[in-house]
């Protein structure tokens, strides 16, 4: 469903990024870098008293005129960001939820690693194989 | 010899053959005459025929059939030349089938001679491919298991796929073996094939002819099972040995596309070494490993961070970030896997799951919770490596593996074992080095070592007394008339040891290589006997338990005593032991009472020693953690620092 998945750690800079039809990469990446903006945003806005509260679904960032873009951050300040195409209007904000959380446990799945340094890219095969069960469906 | 081997091919004697050989030799006849051009020689076998002028089998395929066989270059010449071939020149029936005889004979671990080929013996054993058509060859009695095993070694002669092709043409015998004996032994065996690359270069070696007598137990037990009416002690005997005789000849190779699976099963050494290891790295086996412990220790097996990254992946099913037992038992074999030149899974194998490895080694649990309960403290590398010694005696005595027939036929054998065990101990005790537990094993070695009756059951330090415990209570439970109490089989090894000679013979071969003895030890699991592995569990399962953890550099060397070894062992231990064992049977029983007594405060003072031992050992453990959190709180500081130095990317 998703056309692009997207990890960003806490300093902003791509953990993880991946996208399909492949030939729009830069497209995509272009998207992701932009919607950070509006991710900082709504963060923010929630206050910083309010972490603990805070809603870790970020919802619609921000729509174009062929994706929509949604959010999500944890609580380490590390974000997660999909792009779904437009044309996909039967994708309800429950799914869109549903497939945040499977992403957010594959990433403490991949966190738990002992071999994985926190910053790095991430190289997880299981990973891997989770956000494209999650994009497969697209295609 | 060969006057002999003479007469009985050339003259009237006739040779023996059952209709199962002599259907396979003469199909195997047919062959390779056949392959020579010349009319098959059809019909019953006429041994005590001369056959000047009939139908002769071309040496070319003979050769090839007899290297098939995978016996040493020697013994074919021998054999040759006892069947007469080279008498008469050529391969006639008669010599032919004298020669399968032989090879059969040499297979079983019998001495090539003519009067090895009068007694009942298995068919003779060709390697010829990878498929289980080599186990029609055999009668399916005794084919259980091991002889699966032998297919599955691969060897990459050329020879061996011309035979294949013919023999899966010719080859009918027994085609409802090969399922029943695939499936248990093949997984063991195969096992073998990864580790033959040498995790360290010294373990390649060993671990190829560690795993033969393990899958060599492992079938032993199946058949047990399943044949029941088969042949009783002869067959297994004959796998076992054929499986050591095998593993003499066996390389490496890695070709695993037939059987997929295979390289991810975890054999009972494997599988003693991997729990030995956890254990070193936290002494209670069932709990678990974190994952910065676990990462120190793969880091050292030299693989790159991604592929141990991929490999934590794999085998941390829970992704708790820790791993139990089972999943560092995956994690670790992966690993070996790796370093031997597999690649990495896309999945984690099934017979690298958790739960199927809890559910196929439940003993090691078991073993611990046992360990545990009598050496609190101790580290598990003393309990092993006791044990080991204890594997090193049976395996010196006794060679022979038929663990029904000698738990039948003796106890004695048993208490002698023990006996030589604890000989063993005491002097491998003296010469171990792994852990600082260790001087307190060997402060207490060469006080007990001196005097054989008293302090004995104080030397097999902590784990010993309760181990042999445990042995015999197994051992009662694994049907023998045996004295009650464990006492009783303590004291007789003693006993024993007072009264049998051959062990001064094997103490003195000891000293020769410590590496050696563990590793031997290693390969005493093949004898159930031995106990500990018995000890712990229903006799089916052969656990170790004990390999040396520190020892896997040496390994290799077990693989060299063990060709050694199998000819010699199969007929030295039934000598040496039924002599010490009929003398042994009068003393023990008038004996044990006395030395119960003093068996008794012998472990009570180890269990006094172990305490404190063990009292030690948590005041350090408790520093240590001390010092930990101190470190950590530092790493935590230093994090911080970190986290304010390191510049933040402004959009």
């Amino acid at each position: 469903m998703a056309v692009c998945v997207a990890v960003i750690a806490k300093e902003n800079y791509p953990l993880y990024i991946r996208s399909i039809p492949t030939e729009n990469e830069l497209k995509f990446h272009y998207m992701v870098h932009t919607s950070l903006d509006v991710v900082d945003e709504k963060i923010s806005a929630m206050g910083k008293a309010l972490v603990d509260q805070r809603e870790l679904y970020l919802g619609l960032l921000y729509p174009t005129e062929d994706y929509k873009v949604y959010g999500y951050v944890t609580n380490s300040k590390v974000k997660f960001v999909m792009v779904v195409d437009s044309s996909n209007t039967a994708l309800r904000d429950n799914e869109i939820r549903s497939m945040f959380r499977k992403l957010h446990n594959s990433y403490t799945d991949v966190m738990c690693n002992p071999f994985y340094n926190p910053g790095d890219r991430i190289q997880s095969r299981a990973f891997d194989s989770m956000v494209t069960s999650m994009m497969v469906q697209v295609c | 010899m060969e006057a002999a081997a003479g007469g009985g091919c050339g003259s009237g004697q006739p040779l023996l053959l059952s209709e199962g050989e002599q259907q396979c030799y003469s199909e195997l006849f047919a062959r390779c005459a056949g392959a020579a051009g010349g009319g098959p020689g059809s019909g019953p076998p006429e041994a005590a025929r001369a056959v000047p002028g009939a139908v002769s089998a071309a040496a070319g395929p003979v050769a090839d059939l007899f290297r098939a066989s995978q016996l040493p270059a020697e013994t074919l010449h021998q054999i040759t030349e006892l069947c007469g071939a080279k008498r008469v020149g050529y391969f006639g029936p008669t010599q032919f089938y004298i020669a399968l005889k032989l090879i059969a004979a040499a297979q079983s671990g019998l001495p090539v001679r003519i009067e090895s080929i009068k007694c009942e013996l298995p068919l003779p054993r060709f390697m010829m491919s990878k498929t289980d058509a080599e186990i029609r060859f055999g009668n399916p009695a005794e084919l259980h298991g091991t002889k699966v095993q032998i297919p599955y070694l691969i060897t990459e002669k050329n020879t061996f796929k011309r035979m294949d092709d013919e023999d899966k043409q010719q080859e009918t015998q027994s085609p409802t073996m090969s399922p029943l004996a695939s499936p248990p032994s093949s997984p063991p065996h195969y096992q073998r094939v990864p580790l033959s690359h040498g995790y360290s270069k010294l373990r390649s070696s060993t671990e190829q002819m560690h795993p033969a007598p393990y899958e060599a137990r492992q079938p032993l037990v199946q058949p047990e099972g399943p044949s029941s009416g088969a042949p009783g002690a002869k067959p297994p005997r004959h796998q076992a040995s054929l499986i050591r005789s095998f593993s003499v000849e066996r390389e490496p190779h890695d070709n695993n596309s037939n059987y997929p699976d295979e390289p991810w099963r975890i054999t009972e050494e494997q599988r003693e070494y991997y729990v030995n290891q956890f254990r070193s790295l936290q002494p209670d086996p069932s709990s678990f490993i974190s994952g910065s412990v676990a990462k120190n220790f793969f880091t050292k097996s030299k693989l790159s961070i991604p592929e141990l990254s991929y490999i934590w992946e794999l085998s941390d099913a829970d992704c708790d970030g820790a791993l139990t037992l089972p999943e560092f038992c995956a994690a670790f074999h992966l690993i070996v896997a790796r370093k031997n030149g597999y690649p990495l899974p896309e999945g984690l194998p099934p017979t690298l799951q958790p739960e199927y490895l809890q559910a196929a080694f439940p003993k090691p649990k078991r073993e611990c919770s046992l360990f545990d309960s009598y050496s609190e403290s101790m580290p598990a590398n003393q309990q092993p490596r006791e044990l080991n010694r204890m594997e090193k005696l049976s395996i010196k005595d006794m060679a022979d593996f038929p663990v029904p027939a000698q738990d039948v036929t003796s106890d004695d054998k048993q208490e002698q074992n023990k006996t030589r065990l604890e000989q063993n101990k005491t002097r491998l005790a003296l010469k171990s080095t792994a852990d600082e537990a260790l001087p307190k094993d060997m402060s207490e070695d060469p006080a007990t070592k001196s005097g054989l009756l008293p302090p004995p059951p104080a030397l097999p330090p902590r784990p010993c007394p309760s181990q042999i415990s445990h042995h015999n209570v197994n051992s009662e439970r694994s049907a023998q008339p045996k004295p009650p109490t464990q006492l009783p089989n303590y004291g007789d090894f003693r006993l024993q040891k007072q009264i049998s000679k051959p062990r001064h013979r094997e103490l003195q071969e000891f000293p020769q290589g410590h590496p050696q003895q563990s590793e031997q030890a290693s390969e005493a699991e093949i004898h159930p006997q031995l106990n500990r592995a018995p000890s712990q569990a229903a006799d089916s399962s052969p656990t170790k338990k004990d390999i040396p953890y520190s020892q896997p550099p040496s390994k290799p060397i077990r693989r060299k005593f063990r060709p050694e070894n199998p000819a010699t062992e199969n007929q030295e231990p039934s000598s040496t032991v039924g002599g010490p064992a009929s003398a042994a049977t009068g003393k023990p029983h008038t004996a044990v009472q006395k030395q119960s007594s003093k068996q008794k405060k012998a472990i009570q003072t180890a269990i006094r020693k172990n305490k404190e031992a063990n009292a030690v050992l948590a005041r350090l453990n408790s520093e240590l953690q001390q010092q930990l959190k101190e470190v950590h709180q530092e790493r935590i500081a230093l994090e911080n620092q970190l986290e304010q130095l390191r510049p933040v990317t402004v959009l």
